[in-house]
């Protein structure tokens, strides 16, 4: 085990990671291009990943881009967006086979990173322009998108939950965007804010694999750098929110199961020092079977089929989620409390603290025998401007008290109940 | 112990079949910091008819009790298994499929001992009447947020109308009803039919020293106990080529409407080579045609019946098999009409040899992409086992497939007969 995983280097305004690691039968090239969070640029950030796959220059329609793909032994093209904290980031990602297990294919590397290249800087346009027929096209998938969002009541009741807590927090932009933007949104105007992403949001570029270092540094530099070097991006100072009173919001949908989550705010982010306490913290409410959380509301009461705690390592959130019977919610909600209560009153044993960090550390290992999550490992500290390195944080976590972990937990504040309930259905109220 | 070498991958697989017919296989990978351990019997949801062991008649068991076993397993008498892999920092779960129940841990440490807690918990089941009667509110709920993912219902409506009595058709979690009459007799008497180790296939993959480990694995197998090898019975009903039912809609509170369109794939008891040939062509062929770029993709997405969320699958089993494509889609008429229109063009089709390789390099790439990851390895390999393929193989086996393979093939893979309509409205 070594203790560098990347090695990083700064060039024309572009942040060139490389990842070397032997265990991957795959390359894969991962851009990502960071801006704050705003509702002003969302839905055109929503969009652009519909865009993007769309044409190119020299691939101008899908299937030009697929068949190319397909050449290169199925080399996989993706392009996203997601929030992290209050900042947006586009992925853009290309994966292909290591040339090194097929015979008699020496350049599948170079014509990949020329691809991605293609699909970044010289995508399909016509005067300062997206093609409209490609933009009003991917505009309906979009709506359709934002549409059936509603359809999967986990993601709706957490995007719910987001809404209610943070509504005057930037935290609260919808990563799909809003319809209204939508539709004054024009192949223009998408095409001159795709400009200024590239000209000015924080790029990083991943490139992890089996590959030679010094050759692969040479080629991104050639190929995909950037001329100008962006405006240092100042991120967006949050307003620290203290609770004060709980938010309690009970919403109906024709739904059999009745979806109960909870938003805390834990008031530490990536780069505090009291991170790793609030990692083991988690890990021992409700980050896994083993944890309070599975343990009570699950096994002993017999009440859902997932009870679960989840990070916002970004923006100091914690979100409890649960799937119950709509007249089990007080019982659900007043279990899920007692759990906290219990670890602020320090009932768990310095074992269970062990295990616990044991199951965090093997669950970070894990993540980085996969090459898409090491990445997000990685990319976490760019998000939060911090050097604490995944080896760092397992150190840390290592070394976490019984008494931080308590202090955590009184912390932590109950922002919001967010229950999406039954129509007809009790909620004893 | 038998040492495999596949050289083009960089892989090499131990096997050994121990006296009490337990499957072992082992794939080092010391490169890795995890280890995966799954351990699986040939069990499944489709299992529900068949003569118990020491019995003589045929019973059939309610709906949804391989499923109902697999949650209790994780409950011994005296503890909860769960918190044992906790404490040796792995994590574990469970599944179970159409025809397999698996159990996994995943750990970076304490792999050993890891080994043992799970093969010693599957092998010793405790079901107690109120464990049981105390799991139903826990699976009620399963089942209740499988019945708010409308994805999930359309996917079991079409299994539903393709197959007219094929257990397949069942939900592998059961009903609320048909849990509710699950008694601990009906657990251990497919316990004691489904779990002998003659059954069961140990596959474990990562960092390990691998004569180290298989002693571990062959010193616990010796220490316990079991019964003669069995021969298990299991009765599947006769199932006709034609599907059960053409069509059929669904209403469920949906934002946007569904539409799914299955086929019904042939399924003729293919071993080896022949089922390798079978699964490959069925997932190449529609991967061509409905995979971004591919033509009937690219019309479904011209003529707006299709977003983001449009799929495909293909699923080869011993004596079941379907393809289904569909998502969300405005106007479900206008996409059922459209795909099926597709796929009946499909016979006229001839591939050129260029579409052939095209095809053969994205197949490859993709599969050496899912190698990364120690869990898909696990799991294909046990799932090709069990029909006679060696996962490892497959790369030059895709090689070797022709233009004229594919346009055999072609030739009678669309039949109106197999082919069923699965619609989601609103009202």
């Amino acid at each position: 085990m070594t203790n560098s995983l990347e090695t990083v280097i700064r060039e024309n305004g572009t942040n060139i990671h490389l990842v070397p690691d032997k265990k991957f039968k795959t390359v894969s090239i991962t851009a990502k291009f960071k801006s704050p969070l705003s509702k002003d640029t969302i839905t055109k950030r929503a969009l652009l990943p519909y865009v993007l796959q769309q044409g190119t220059v020299t691939y101008p329609d899908r299937k030009a881009i697929q068949t190319a793909l397909d050449r290169l032994y199925g080399a996989v093209l993706s392009v996203d967006g997601s929030k992290k904290g209050n900042n947006h980031i586009m992925t853009i990602r290309l994966e292909t086979a290591n040339q090194k297990f097929i015979s008699d294919e020496a350049s599948i590397m170079d014509e990949s990173i020329d691809l991605l290249q293609e699909i970044i800087f010289h995508p399909i346009s016509d005067n300062d322009a997206f093609m409209p027929s490609i933009v009003t096209r991917e505009k309906d998938t979009l709506r359709q998108k934002m549409k059936s969002m509603k359809d999967n009541k986990a993601s709706y009741a957490n995007m719910r939950l987001i809404d209610e807590m943070c509504q005057n927090e930037s935290y609260r932009i919808h990563i799909h965007g809003y319809e209204d933007d939508l539709n004054t949104l024009t192949p223009e105007s998408l095409y001159a804010y795709y400009q200024s992403v590239l000209k000015h949001d924080q790029l990083d570029i991943y490139v992890s694999g089996d590959f030679d270092s010094a050759d692969m540094k040479e080629k991104l530099i050639h190929k995909i750098a950037r001329d100008q070097v962006p405006d240092d991006v100042e991120p967006i100072p949050d307003m620290e929110k203290q609770v004060h009173q709980t938010n309690e919001i009970i919403e109906t949908e024709d739904v059999q199961q009745a979806k109960l989550h909870l938003g805390f705010r834990t008031h530490i982010t990536y780069a505090d020092n009291e991170y790793a306490a609030l990692h083991v913290f988690n890990g021992l409410f409700g980050g896994f079977p083993s944890s309070k959380l599975f343990r009570n509301v699950r096994e002993k009461h017999s009440l859902a089929y997932y009870a679960a705690s989840r990070l916002e390592s970004h923006k100091g959130l914690l979100f409890v989620l649960s799937g119950i019977a709509p007249d089990d919610y007080e019982q659900a909600k007043n279990i899920i409390e007692q759990q906290l209560d219990a670890i602020k009153q320090g009932d768990f044993t310095v074992d269970d603290m062990d295990d616990t960090k044991r199951l965090i550390i093997n669950q970070l290992l894990e993540t980085m025998d996969d090459s898409k999550g090491l990445i997000e490992l990685l990319y976490q500290q760019v998000i939060a401007d911090s050097d604490k390195s995944p080896y760092e944080l397992i150190e840390m976590i290592k070394n976490v008290g019984k008494e931080e972990i308590i202090s955590i937990a009184h912390q932590c504040q109950l922002d919001t109940v967010y229950l999406l309930s039954s129509k007809g259905g009790g909620s004893n109220e | 112990m038998n040492k495999i070498a596949y050289n083009e991958i960089e892989e090499i697989l131990y096997k050994e079949k121990l006296a009490n017919g337990l499957t072992v296989y082992l794939l080092p990978k010391r490169e890795m910091a995890k280890t995966y351990g799954i351990f699986s019997t040939n069990y499944g949801s489709i299992d529900q008819t068949f003569i118990p062991i020491d019995q003589t008649e045929t019973i059939t068991v309610p709906e949804g009790v391989a499923h109902f076993l697999e949650h209790k397993m994780f409950e011994q008498e005296d503890r909860d298994v769960f918190a044992d892999f906790g404490k040796q920092g792995a994590s574990a779960n469970a599944y179970t499929s159409f025809t397999k129940t698996a159990y996994l841990f995943a750990a970076t440490d304490q792999i050993k001992q890891n080994t043992t807690t799970l093969l010693d918990f599957v092998q010793t089941p405790y079901f107690s009447k109120d464990s049981v009667e105390k799991e139903k509110g826990i699976i009620a709920q399963e089942i209740e947020m499988y019945n708010d993912q409308p994805e999930w219902q359309v996917f079991m409506e079409s299994l539903r109308n393709l197959f007219h009595y094929h257990p397949v058709k069942v939900d592998i979690a059961g009903t609320v009803d048909s849990i509710r009459t699950i008694t601990k007799d009906d657990l251990y008497t497919c316990y004691d039919t489904f779990y002998h180790p003659s059954n069961m296939t140990l596959f474990m993959t990562g960092n390990f020293e691998v004569d180290h480990m298989m002693d571990w694995i062959r010193t616990n197998q010796s220490a316990k106990h079991f019964a003669d090898i069995p021969d298990i019975k299991r009765n599947y009903p006769t199932e006709p080529d034609s599907v059960a039912q053409k069509e059929s809609t669904l209403v469920m509170p949906v934002s946007v409407p569904k539409c799914t369109v299955g086929i019904k794939e042939l399924s003729d008891e293919l071993y080896g080579d022949a089922f390798l040939k079978k699964d490959l062509l069925q997932s190449m062929v529609l991967e061509f045609f409905f995979s971004k770029g591919g033509s009937f993709y690219q019309t479904l997405y011209e003529e707006q019946l299709i977003d983001d969320s449009f799929h495909f699958e293909t699923d080869l089993e011993k004596n079941f098999g379907y393809s289904l494509i569909g998502g969300n889609t405005v106007d479900p008429d206008r996409f059922a009409e459209k795909t099926i229109q597709l796929l009946r063009s499909v016979q006229k089709k001839s591939f050129t040899d260029e579409e052939v390789e095209r095809m053969k390099k994205k197949q490859i790439g993709q599969l050496l992409r899912a190698m990364n990851s120690l869990e898909f390895m696990a799991n294909k390999y046990i799932h090709y086992d069990t029909v006679g393929v060696d996962l490892f193989r497959v790369i030059p086996f895709i090689q070797s497939l022709t233009a004229d393979d594919f346009n055999s093939f072609i030739q009678d893979w669309i039949d109106d007969d197999r082919m069923t309509v699965c619609k989601m409205v609103n009202e």
